[in-house]
């Protein structure tokens, strides 16, 4: 057995590595990785790793030990080439790599924003540990930080900004925040916090030049005309899926690296997984490409499992959550194109009902865990429709205890 | 150092120390205790580090609201002494502490 070869050691490559063993698979389990740092918990960097108690120690996925053990050997380096004809990895600084399947798990990338004065110290893109850490040793010294983007990372950043006392601006292109992921209400309770919070939220706006002084930035100027003071500025306007090994290897890439529902790619010893892979289902005319810790996970499990002989397509019920200071935010399912949103809570703790076609398609939920918790066991099972929500005043907690009553009874 | 007992849904266990003001999900995952996820690293939020706390829960206090939410539609059935693992921090060295593993977290 050659065995297989992960190349890319977040969230999605780690739990690939440790399903094939859970699973039992025996031969060899590499995962290649160009970080310095064991594999670590990426969604903390945005947020308890921005404050001074925030200890890099706390984010290791597993301990070295641990994949001795398991006999999953990580090899530090960039994987530059995979040649299928003779099934082998070139890593960087390390002998060649043989496989009979490479699962590619590489994740994504900060989007790159062309800007003059790119370059200046203090501005800072968030992507890996190494940049979380600097991130922070930046903010210590700061008086102004300004986020351009006004989506997850931005306003995770935002939060942790404020919480050091530092005043934070938010630039954002589009009318609302983090709209190509929430409903409008959503939308809007995030602004009312942030603005509670001290942050200051300019939209419609966006950067022309990052101004410096001395090598270091010291202001943005914006479309409008407005210079804003900066002693730092992060970047965050979205992220892109890294496929350019896959790209070199000949496999088909369209935004990412394509693959089937089986998450094969043009390659049938191939499979990608996680931020980089766009699931393409031609059959159902969707294509989707997640960015999220559920994702990544699911689809390392799935990996592994069709490695070791599953049949079946892959199938997840999208979830993601982001914690901005106080506030919660958990999304359950895929909006999409919705035509109607039901709003139920109070001002500070409520939930967005999304419906398409007279049926729940997700669940938006601001400080709610209870019933995004509830709409994760409903959504799993199917899609409950309008009448039904309507009858139970769309509390799903009612309709998932229904659920597992019914399904305790048939047990 | 606090000692944790995992029992797993077969009866089997796995008894590991634990650094003071370490949550029970990430000294599992740090010790290869298996059946416990921690999908969200630790801030209450995927309920997928579920376990029932044996004996005294005082000395964590009982769940706070978000965590009792989240506790209802946990994949495993909720017990009384449900818990989320990620929230559960012995703050005492001399603690000797049984958790129970259920059989589902996702």
């Amino acid at each position: 057995m050659r065995g297989v070869v992960v190349i890319g050691a977040g969230h999605a490559g780690v739990e690939t590595a440790v399903s094939l063993r859970s699973g039992g698979y025996s031969g060899p389990v590499t995962v290649v990785g160009a970080e310095r740092h064991l594999p670590y918990q990426r969604p903390p960097l945005s947020k308890e790793m921005l404050a001074d108690a925030g200890d890099p120690d706390e984010l290791t996925l597993r301990s070295g030990d641990f994949f001795r053990d398991q006999r999953i050997t990580l090899c530090h380096g960039t994987a530059v080439d995979i040649d299928r004809a003779g099934r082998q990895v070139h890593v960087v600084g390390s002998r060649p790599v043989d496989y009979d399947h490479v699962v590619l798990a590489t994740g994504a990338v900060p989007r790159r924003l062309e800007l003059p004065g790119r370059s200046l110290r203090g501005v800072a893109e968030l992507r890996s540990l190494d940049d979380a850490i600097a991130l922070r040793a930046s903010l210590a010294g700061a008086r102004r930080v300004v986020v351009l983007g006004g989506g997850f990372i931005g306003m995770e950043v935002a939060s942790a900004a404020r919480k050091r006392g530092v005043e934070v601006a938010v630039l954002e292109l589009g009318d609302r925040l983090l709209k190509r992921a929430v409903s409008p209400p959503v939308s809007e309770a995030v602004a009312a916090y942030h603005r509670a919070e001290g942050v200051q939220l300019f939209f419609g706006e966006h950067a022309t030049e990052l101004v410096g002084s001395a090598g270091h930035v010291v202001g943005v100027r914006t479309g409008s005309g407005r210079v804003l003071r900066a002693d730092v500025v992060v970047l965050g306007v979205g992220a892109t899926a890294v496929d350019d090994l896959a790209r070199r290897a000949g496999l088909d890439t369209d935004g990412g690296v394509v693959v089937d529902r089986w998450l094969a790619t043009s390659d049938p010893r191939i499979t990608a997984i996680g931020d980089c892979a766009v699931v393409c289902d031609p059959a159902g005319g969707t294509r989707q490409r997640l960015e999220s810790i559920q994702n990544a996970t699911d689809q390392g499990r799935y990996a592994a499992a069709r490695i070791l002989g599953e049949q079946r397509p892959f199938h997840a019920l999208p979830w993601f959550w982001s914690n901005q200071g106080a506030l919660r935010l958990q999304l359950v399912g895929v909006a999409g194109d919705v035509d109607k949103l039901v709003v139920r809570g109070s001002e500070g703790r409520f939930s967005v009902f999304c419906l398409r076609g007279g049926r729940l398609c997700a669940v938006e939920s601001v400080n709610d865990p209870g019933s995004h918790m509830a709409a994760r066991r409903l959504l799993e099972r199917g899609t409950p429709n309008e009448a039904e929500l309507l009858a139970v005043d769309f509390d799903v907690r009612v309709l998932a205890r229904r659920a597992r009553t019914r399904e305790n009874a048939v047990a | 150092m606090p000692v944790v007992t995992y029992v797993y849904d077969d009866g089997s266990e796995h008894t590991v120390e634990v650094d003071v003001a370490t949550s029970l999900m990430r000294a599992a995952l740090r010790n290869q205790v298996r059946g416990i996820v921690g999908e969200c690293g630790g801030s209450a939020t995927c309920g997928t580090c579920h376990v029932y706390l044996d004996h005294s829960t005082e000395q964590f206090g009982p769940p706070s609201g978000d965590e009792d939410e989240m506790l209802e539609f946990t994949a495993a059935p909720r017990a009384e002494n449900s818990r989320l693992s990620c929230q559960l921090v012995p703050s005492d060295e001399g603690a000797r502490l049984v958790v129970r593993v259920p059989a589902e977290q996702i």
